[in-house]
């Protein structure tokens, strides 16, 4: 359960972000959560509400956007998106691969209020 | 009050991985080759560091960074056999991060061959957490069964050496060390396989002799 500790992190640079804009308020939050991140879905929107009291996204809501694992293949060039663990290209079998998407775990984007 | 959408794009894990990079390169100048160690709790980390010491600290300096939630035992146990130990304990932190490490840095002798760290017994949270290592290698004991390649995937996944450990307990216990090995290629088809045994000394000087190769590696990278 190191969802906890992301949220922390996430919240250190939106707070940064939104003093940098001068924003008051922080309404609206979208991450993007690839299937190999390590983070759970679920576990970070229970963190990010525990979270969130008492700062300047207390009303924020947060929206989590589910990066399914996408590899190229350095053989023959085929991009396949991959539901089961088995890293191999969808087309040639090769395991000489490059990893496009799936374990990214980023800050997208925020929604502020500014006066 | 206006609405403003605006984009960010920022990692997460950001200020984690630049710590980690920091880590990694002023190691890898001074010579130094880390080793994380990931396993569930239990899979026989510090046994087998107990193990490696008595093959590598004769000829090599070594030390080790301990991670677990409470207590200093481990880094005992590795004291007991004349080895420079620290242990961290993260008070129930479910993982070692990069700042935990980049704290004991000045502590760290540049003399050092290995420094291994091993991490706090979970298959699931340390994967995420990049420590400034060269090497990655997660532990697979025979007792947890030959199936947990693909239910832990991003241990699997972000590590270079798998060490399948307990192997004198292999016939006791339905473990098939093959399936257990095509799991773990399956979701990584990089990773070095190794059988070790800290009971009979199994694949231990096999174990030791990797380890003295990449140190070589990468000191003639950085030469
Ligand atoms: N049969 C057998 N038992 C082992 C072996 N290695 C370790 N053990 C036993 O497994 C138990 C756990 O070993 P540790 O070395 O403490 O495991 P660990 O991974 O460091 O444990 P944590 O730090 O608590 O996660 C102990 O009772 C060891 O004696 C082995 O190769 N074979
Ligand atoms: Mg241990
Ligand atoms: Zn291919």
């Amino acid at each position: 359960m190191h969802e906890l500790s992301l949220i922390a992190n996430l919240f250190e640079i939106m707070e940064q972000k939104a003093k940098q804009k001068k924003a008051k308020k922080i309404t609206y939050v979208k991450l993007k959560v690839g299937v190999l991140s390590g983070a759970v879905p679920e576990l970070l929107e229970t963190a990010f509400d525990i979270y969130k009291k008492d700062t300047i996204a207390d009303q924020a809501k947060l929206e989590i956007e589910k990066v399914p694992l996408k590899i190229r293949c350095k053989e023959c060039g085929t991009e396949t998106i991959k539901s089961d663990l088995v890293l191999n290209c969808g087309k040639c079998r090769s395991t000489d691969l490059e990893n496009l998407e799936g374990t990214e775990l980023y800050l997208e984007k925020m929604e502020l209020e500014i006066e | 009050m206006k609405k403003k959408e605006v984009m960010i794009l920022e990692d997460l894990l950001g200020s984690n991985k630049k710590i980690a990079g920091d880590i990694r390169k002023k190691l890898s100048e001074k010579g130094i080759l880390a080793i994380n160690l990931l396993s569930s709790p239990g899979a026989g980390k510090t046994s087998l560091l107990e193990q490696l010491s008595e093959v590598l600290a004769p000829k090599y300096q070594m030390a080790v960074i301990e991670g677990d939630i409470e207590t200093e035992r481990d880094a005992e146990r590795i004291r007991n056999k004349g080895i420079q130990a620290w242990q961290i304990s993260t008070g129930g932190a479910c993982h070692l991060d990069a700042k935990m490490i980049g704290k004991l840095f000045s502590e760290i002798p540049t003399d050092l061959d290995f420094l291994f760290i091993e991490n706090v017994g979970n298959l699931v949270c340390p994967a995420s957490f990049d420590l400034g290592e060269n090497l990655r290698c997660v532990l697979l004991s025979v007792p947890e069964g030959d199936d947990k390649p693909k239910k832990y995937p991003k241990a699997f996944i972000t590590s270079d050496v798998l060490i399948l450990s307990k192997t004198d307990l292999l016939g006791k216990l339905p473990f098939d060390i093959e399936r257990a090995k095509k799991e773990g290629l399956d979701v990584n088809p990089q990773m070095k396989v190794f059988q070790t045994s800290a009971v009979d000394g199994t694949g231990i000087n096999r174990l030791a002799r990797y380890f003295i190769d990449c140190l070589k590696e990468l000191r003639r990278s950085h030469a």
